[in-house]
């Protein structure tokens, strides 16, 4: 059946079966291929992406749940907070192989919008699911307490 | 996997490479067409385009390990040019060009870019260098001392123009045989500590293209159906359940019969119909085994006398040494099987040309698998298939194999259809981690005698496992006499001075299909080696560090470079300084892959004795530091790795079936886990070495013996959490 999508400010038509994840709608009919497949179970984090300004995890979000909805991806993520942890990842070269960093980036983006000064337990809490195999987690943290600093001025 | 050069075959094919590697070219498509029809042995890695703008042609993938920003500072050392500066791609397969110079293939692995490119990139844009130089002068009618190339500009006698304008008079010149490289005392990259990596921008805005990524028109995605117990064949299957799947194609046994292609319009119609196929398998050739009995069998090989004896002292010898002493220490250790668990799960594509040609979109671990297979098996010239490397997302080993597992299921997989779609092959995670390529489970054993003054007397040290490279087709140079080198590597050659000391393999009939994993055959060596360390130096009352270093003692380079991390290590960390209530220190240093690694793991525990690993301190020397922040990026990455998987990782067979199947029971390292790492590299002008893996075997070991600092027993069978650890 065709489903309205509101992606990165545009609105687009698709043909999919309603209980389709968000994540292969947006991968694979609207060729977006920043949001990652990890794990497909909510394990990884790598299909991190906004919905409605949250950070969700896009591989259990059906695609007929989400009509109406504005939906972010890395590709667009926009704002002080998305500027701020841009940097911040320059500044510290945090990323390795890259591939779950859509993921860290999207949610450390949501993080920061709810907290702006987060403390390591923060941190550790709310990028608890997103996994890393190349383990960059310790520039992870120290990235998202420099885009706070950023952030603050 | 490992593969070592003499300095001499270095310095020669590095010389040799050098003469040839002296191309550039115009554009995008021109620069490589102008190489290929000047003939020769050219080897290409210098790109520059008309406006000036200089590309570095990069031979090793980028999965992660830095090899772009690596090569990349190469180039622009030579040519005198910031790192902000250069931009790269990848190589096309040509392994007349782009070849391993170690492997003599072109790939990627044993931590060996840097080692294997490092006079070669030099040599190639010095040449260049000299070329565009010479151009000016003679466009100018200039004396060539006059002249300087800065930042793209050459400059000198009253004139100064972009390099870009002086590469069409390159062409037709005979290039050097001898560029002169730049002294290090004029080195303005090599060296230099700076954020840098040229794949950060496009990993953060989402445009990084990795082999998932492909979307070509018209494409049709393939998951496979694969035997539940290993080895296992298909009998038959029935795919009506699959035909209601919106998107799907058809299905077609694969002509291994080693599963059931599910062919589908999209990656999600792809699995959903998969798992919607009822297959009828055939398990009279399959694994029926499981881990309880195969642990107890490889823990009974390492009690009876070895198979091989893999060290030139024997067994009778060592044991003599070893009765006599006034104590002994002894332990059994067991390790699991792992898989690589690569973020991105495995997959490539096979793109059809109006030729009849093909191209292959994949990470390419090595490019010369992928051109080799789809040749064979789609029976095409290799001029008729080409190679487009995408970055890989992680891969520890697991984008290379020793049967080429995923590039021939693609290969298969496109040669039945009519070969005019697109055919993009994708793994799921469940696929990636009951695959059945894993580093094989091991098991060793150690007895040490140790004298009344606490020296060691003697040391038997047993390995018990499935080889990696026995019936492969690197069996010819990885196994001699018997012995696979990758079983024994960090326990055989290691900078350690012991008298008396054997070594043992005896070869287990394993389960699965092994393959190399991060820091191969030292991902288990190393942990046996410290642990062992600190439990000699623990049962005589020395410090641990002062007990390693007393066998490391001379002036040879392993025992002087080893002792140097170590110092630097324990000095940084301040072992030996007290430390808060509750904290503990461990020590571990391992050499592998050229390169020497010295970590000290802070430990704290609670009141229920649960750990929380507060800290790492390294200390690394790999030689030249090219780039020295991706050098303390992949010490952090490679300690990651290792704790990680001591901590938790475990895979484990129920009659032939993999018991885990995705991150929620294959657990991996989370963010909690690890608070804090300093990396300091010794300064070093020798040649440089691997960074990849060495950071990850003495990582375990380090956590291990820290633990054991707090009072708790030893952990010898892995991982920890279901042997007595419990982490916060």
């Amino acid at each position: 059946m065709a489903i309205s999508l509101n992606l990165n400010g545009e609105t687009h038509s698709v043909e999919a079966d309603p209980g389709t994840p968000l994540l292969w709608v947006i991968r694979d009919e609207l060729k977006l291929t920043g949001t990652k497949y990890g794990c497909g179970i909510a394990q990884c984090g790598a299909c991190t992406l906004h919905l409605d300004g949250a950070a969700v995890r896009s591989c259990q979000v059906f695609v007929g749940d989400v009509e109406g909805a504005t939906v972010t991806t890395i590709e667009a993520v926009k704002g002080p907070e998305a500027d701020a942890v841009r940097q911040a990842w320059r500044e510290f070269d945090v990323v390795q192989c890259g591939f779950c960093q859509s993921g860290q980036i999207m949610q450390a983006v949501d993080l920061l919008a709810l907290n702006a000064t987060p403390t390591d337990e923060d941190i550790d809490t709310v990028m608890g699911g997103n996994a890393c195999r190349c383990a960059t987690y310790t520039r992870i943290r120290a990235a998202i307490h420099r885009a706070a600093e950023i952030l603050e001025g | 996997m490992t593969t070592t050069v003499s300095r001499r075959t270095f310095l020669k094919s590095a010389a040799a490479s050098a003469g040839a590697a002296l191309t550039i070219g115009f554009d995008a498509r021109g620069a490589l067409a102008m190489t290929a029809q000047s003939g020769g042995n050219i080897t290409p890695f210098v790109k520059i385009r008309p406006d000036g703008a200089v590309v570095a042609i990069i031979k090793h993938f980028e999965g992660g390990q830095g090899t772009a920003t690596g090569l990349s500072a190469l180039i622009a050392e030579e040519l005198n040019m910031s790192l902000q500066d250069i931009t790269f791609e990848t190589a096309p397969a040509d392994n007349a060009r782009y070849a391993n110079l170690f492997f003599g293939s072109q790939g990627t692995g044993g931590s060996t870019a840097m080692a294997n490119s490092f006079m070669q990139y030099r040599g190639a844009a010095a040449a260049a260098r000299e070329m565009l130089l010479d151009a000016a002068a003679e466009a100018w009618d200039a004396p060539l001392d006059t002249l300087v190339l800065s930042d793209g500009v050459i400059s000198g006698a009253g004139h100064s123009a972009s390099i870009g304008e002086f590469v069409e008079a390159t062409l037709n010149m005979e290039a050097p045989s001898e560029p002169r490289l730049k002294d290090p005392s004029e080195w303005r990259v090599i060296g230099v500590d700076q954020k840098a990596r040229l794949d950060t921008r496009a990993k953060i805005d989402g445009s990084a293209q990795f082999s998932m990524d492909v979307q070509l028109e018209n494409q049709m995605v393939v998951a496979i159906k694969r035997s539940p117990r290993l080895g296992g064949v298909v009998a038959g299957f029935d795919d009506r359940a699959a035909r209601d799947v919106p998107g799907f194609i058809m299905a077609i046994q694969m002509p291994n019969n080693k599963g059931v292609m599910a062919y589908a319009e999209t990656t999600w119609a792809a699995f959903q119909a998969r798992d919607a196929l009822d297959i009828e398998w055939d398990f009279s050739a399959a694994e029926s085994r499981s881990t309880a009995e195969l642990k107890a069998e490889l823990l009974a090989m390492v009690d009876a006398e070895p198979e091989f004896q893999a060290s030139d002292t024997d067994l009778l010898t060592a044991s003599a040494a070893i009765e006599g002493a006034s104590q002994i220490v002894e332990r059994d250790f067991y390790f699991p099987l792992l898989a690589h668990a690569p973020m991105e799960a495995m997959g490539a594509t096979i793109e059809p040309l109006e030729d009849g040609g093909v191209v292959l979109h994949d990470g390419a671990q090595s490019p010369a698998a992928g051109h080799s297979v789809l040749s064979q098996v789609l029976e095409l010239p290799m001029e008729k298939v080409q190679v487009n490397t995408l970055y890989a997302g992680g891969f520890f080993g697991r984008r290379s194999t020793p049967d080429a597992d995923y590039l021939v299921e693609l290969a298969l997989a496109f040669a039945v259809t009519d070969r005019t779609r697109p055919v993009k092959l994708q793994w799921s995670r469940e696929d990636d981690i009951t695959g059945g390529y894993y580093r094989p489970a091991y098991a060793h054993k150690v007895r040490v005698g140790l004298d009344q003054d606490g020296r060691i007397t003697g040391w038997d040290h047993r390995i018990a496992g499935q080889s990696i490279f026995k019936g492969t087709f690197f069996e010819s140079f990885m196994v001699q006499n018997g012995i696979d080198n990758s079983t024994i590597e960090g326990a055989y050659h290691n900078p350690y001075q012991f008298p008396a000391h054997h070594i043992g393999l005896t070869d287990q009939n394993g389960p699965t299909t092994p393959n190399w994993w991060r820091s191969v055959g030292h991902s288990h060596t190393a942990y046996v080696m410290e642990c062992m360390m600190d439990l000699c130096a623990a049962a005589t009352g020395k410090d641990p560090v002062d007990f390693r270093l007393s066998y490391l003692t001379g002036d040879g380079a392993d025992q002087t470079r080893m002792s140097g991390v170590i110092r630097l290590a324990a000095e940084k960390a301040g072992w030996g300084q007290p430390l808060p209530p509750g904290h503990f220190h461990g020590f571990a240093a391992h050499k592998s892959f050229g390169s020497y690694v010295a970590e000290i793991c802070e430990i704290s525990t609670d009141d229920t004795g649960a750990i929380t690993i507060e800290k790492f301190t390294a200390a690394v020397d790999c030689g030249i530091a090219v780039t020295p922040d991706v050098i303390r990026a992949q010490i952090e990455g490679g300690i990651g790795y290792g704790i990680g998987h001591v901590m938790r990782a475990e895979l484990t067979l129920d009659e032939g079936v993999v018991s885990q199947s995705n991150f929620h029971d294959y657990e991996t390292l989370r963010i909690h886990d690890l608070s804090d790492i300093e990396t300091y590299i010794v300064p070093s002008t020798e040649a440089p070495t691997g960074v990849g893996e060495p950071g990850t075997p003495p990582a375990g070991p380090a956590l291990a013996n820290a633990i054991a600092a707090s009072g708790a027993p030893m952990v010898t069978h892995l991982p920890m959490a279901t042997n007595g650890v419990l982490f916060s």
